[in-house]
C-alpha cells in the first residue's frame, strides 16, 4: 500500500483555535460562521480545519486549494452525504438522497438551456409587472419578502410552467421560507432534532405536499393536454407504471419541485436585496447603472435576452454584490478517500469545505477586498474571470451552479425593469441591512425596509 | 493560421450557449453531451467561435492558434 503510505506522510489540516464547551465549533458556526472561517484562514492558511460536532471539517480557501476541490471527481469528494440538512427538505429519494448519476440527470434541467433564456426573460418581466401593480406611485415595502415572493413566481413559471404558477399564492412563498429557515447546522448532529425550526420545516413540507397534491388532482380531473400546452406537471402525470398507476407520488413530485426551486430561490432573492442595498449605499454606482439602463431602454424595446447580454454595468453591480455577499458561504463534500491538497492530507470520512465568503474577499487577490466596487469588472478589468478559483459565488468546476446563467439573466431582468421605472431609497439605517447567519441558508435579517417612488421626468424618466 | 478548439470536460455543463453561437461547430445532445463538430474550424467561423468561447457560462472552451507545436496561445 505504498500510495497510502505516501499519503499518510503528509500532515492533516491544522485545527483552528476556539473549540467550544461542547468540544467543537458548532455553536460558533451557528452564530458567526464567517468569523470562524476567516480565523481558519488567518491561523492555518489555505488548508485548516474546525470541528462540526464530532465531525472534523477541512476548510479550504485560495486558488490552489479551491481548484483541487472543485475539480475533484465524485469518487473523491462526494456531495451526497455532505448536506444532511437538505434531506428533510427535499424528501426521500430526491437529489442528495439519490445516486450521483441520477443527481446529474436531475440537475440537467432542460429549462436551463440557453435557447430558453429569452422566453424566460419575457416571463420574468411579466411577473414583475404583476407585482408592481400593487405599488401605487410611492410607498415603502419589505424588500426581502417582496423579492422572495416574486422569485417563487418567476422560478415556477420558468422551470415548471406558467399553468402551475397560476395555481400559486403568497402562501407558497411563506411555506418555502419555513423550509429555508429549517437549515440549522444542528442538522449535522441530527436532522430530526426536537427543535422548533425543524418542526416548522416538516410542517411546511407536509403543507406543500398537500397543495401540490391538490394541483395534481385538479389536473388529473381534466383531459390531458397535448403538445405545447403541456407543462412539467402534465409530463410527470403522463408517466405511468405498467399497471397504469402514476409513476411519481405527490410526495415525490413535491420533492422534485422543491429541489428545482430551492437552489434558485433564497439565493436570488438575497442577491436582489444585496444588489439594491449596495447600489443605494453607493450612489455613484447606482447612477452608472441607471444611466446604462436609460440608454439601453431608450429604443422602447423589451427586456429581451439579446439586450441582456450587453448590460455590463448592471451585471458588474450584481457580480460585486455576489462577491461580497455570496448566498452560500460554505460548500461541503465528504472525502471518500484520503484527499491530498496543498501539502496536507484530509483523511477519509472528513467533511471538506470551500468558502465563497472567505475566498471572495482575499485581499491579495481583490484589491481593497471589502469595498463594493463594480468597476472591478468594467472596461479592461475582469477580476472574476482572472480569478476563477477565488471568485466563487457560484462555486466552480464540476459542480458549479448549473443555474448561474439563468440566475444572472433573472437578476438583470428584475433589477433593470425596476430601476428604469422606479427610484428607491433605504428605509432604515444603511448599516442595519445585515445577513442572518444562524442557518445554513443565509438570508438578510428582516426588516429590510426600502422606500420607492415612480421616477419623475426630472429624474430622467421618459 | 487555423484555429483549434479544446473542451475542458470537467467544466462543461451542457448549457448549449456555444451551439447557439456557432451551430456548425458545436452540437449538444439531448442528454447534454457536447460534440465539437469541427475541432479545427475555418477562419471564417472565427467570430462565431470566439463568441461561443466568450459566452460559455462555465468557461469550458479554449481556442488556440493551430501551430500546435509551439506552446498554446490562449485567447481571451
Amino acid at each position: 500500500m505504498t500510495v497510502t503510505d505516501a499519503t499518510t506522510a503528509l500532515p492533516t489540516p491544522p485545527l483552528v483555535s476556539g473549540v467550544g464547551e461542547d468540544g467543537s465549533h458548532l455553536e460558533e458556526l451557528r452564530t458567526d460562521p464567517i468569523g470562524l472561517m476567516e480565523r481558519v484562514r488567518a491561523e492555518c492558511g489555505d488548508v485548516g480545519s474546525f470541528l462540526l460536532a464530532d465531525r472534523p471539517v477541512a476548510l479550504l480557501s485560495g486558488a490552489e486549494a479551491n481548484e483541487a476541490y472543485f475539480r475533484a471527481p465524485e469518487e473523491e469528494l462526494d456531495q451526497a452525504e455532505a448536506y444532511p440538512f437538505m434531506k428533510p427538505v427535499f424528501g426521500e429519494g430526491v437529489v442528495f438522497d439519490a445516486s450521483a448519476e441520477r443527481r446529474r440527470e436531475m440537475m440537467h434541467n432542460q429549462a436551463l438551456r440557453d435557447k430558453f433564456m429569452r422566453g424566460h426573460a419575457e416571463k420574468i418581466a411579466a411577473e414583475i409587472d404583476r407585482m408592481v401593480e400593487r405599488f401605487g406611485d410611492r410607498g415603502e415595502f419589505e424588500m426581502l419578502d417582496w423579492f422572495a415572493e416574486l422569485t417563487i413566481y418567476t422560478s415556477t413559471t420558468c422551470l415548471i410552467g406558467p399553468k402551475f404558477r397560476e395555481d400559486l399564492t403568497a402562501e407558497f412563498a411563506e411555506l418555502f421560507h419555513d423550509l429555508e429557515k429549517g437549515t440549522d447546522a444542528l442538522a449535522f448532529v441530527d436532522p430530526y432534532l426536537d427543535i422548533p425550526s425543524f418542526h416548522r420545516r416538516d410542517a411546511a413540507r407536509a403543507e406543500l405536499v398537500e397543495l401540490i397534491d391538490a394541483i395534481l388532482q385538479k389536473r388529473l380531473a381534466q383531459p390531458a393536454p397535448e403538445g405545447d400546452d403541456r407543462d412539467l406537471v402534465d409530463v410527470l402525470l403522463s408517466l405511468r407504471n405498467e399497471d397504469g398507476s402514476l409513476m411519481f407520488s405527490a410526495d415525490y413530485v413535491t420533492g422534485m419541485f422543491i429541489s428545482m426551486m430551492f437552489a434558485g430561490h433564497h439565493t436570488t432573492s438575497t442577491t436582489l436585496s444585496w444588489t439594491l442595498v449596495e447600489l443605494l449605499r453607493n450612489p455613484e454606482a447606482m447612477a452608472a447603472v441607471v444611466e446604462e439602463l436609460d440608454e439601453l431602454y431608450s429604443d422602447g424595446r423589451s427586456a429581451s435576452y439579446q439586450a441582456l447580454r450587453e448590460m455590463p454595468r448592471t451585471e458588474a453591480a450584481i457580480k460585486e454584490a455576489l462577491r461580497l455577499h455570496p448566498p452560500l458561504i460554505l460548500l461541503l463534500r465528504v472525502a471518500k478517500v484520503p484527499f491530498e491538497v496543498c501539502g496536507h492530507v484530509v483523511p477519509e470520512g472528513w467533511l471538506v469545505g470551500a468558502t465563497p465568503a472567505v475566498s471572495n474577499r482575499i485581499d491579495s487577490v481583490f484589491p481593497d477586498a471589502d469595498r463594493y466596487d463594480p468597476t472591478r469588472y468594467l472596461d479592461d478589468r475582469h477580476e472574476d474571470l482572472d480569478n476563477p478559483w477565488n471568485w466563487i459565488p457560484f462555486g466552480a468546476g464540476r459542480h458549479r451552479c448549473v443555474g448561474a446563467q439563468f440566475a444572472m439573466m433573472q437578476l438583470k431582468v428584475i433589477l433593470s425593469v425596476l430601476l428604469k421605472d422606479w427610484t428607491f431609497e433605504l428605509g432604515q439605517p444603511a448599516d442595519s441591512y445585515v445577513n442572518d447567519h444562524s442557518k445554513m441558508v443565509v438570508q438578510m435579517n428582516r426588516p429590510t425596509t426600502v422606500k420607492y417612488h415612480r421616477r419623475t421626468a426630472a429624474e430622467g424618466a421618459r | 493560421m487555423g484555429l483549434r478548439i479544446e473542451l475542458d470536460e470537467v467544466l462543461c455543463q451542457g448549457h448549449g450557449v456555444c451551439e447557439g453561437e456557432a451551430p456548425d461547430v458545436f452540437s449538444l445532445s439531448k442528454k447534454g453531451e457536447l460534440t465539437i463538430l469541427q475541432p479545427n474550424p475555418d477562419e471564417s467561423l472565427r467570430p462565431q467561435v470566439e463568441a461561443a468561447v466568450k459566452y460559455c457560462p462555465t468557461h469550458a472552451l479554449l481556442i488556440f492558434a493551430d501551430d500546435s507545436v509551439a506552446g498554446p496561445d490562449k485567447e481571451k
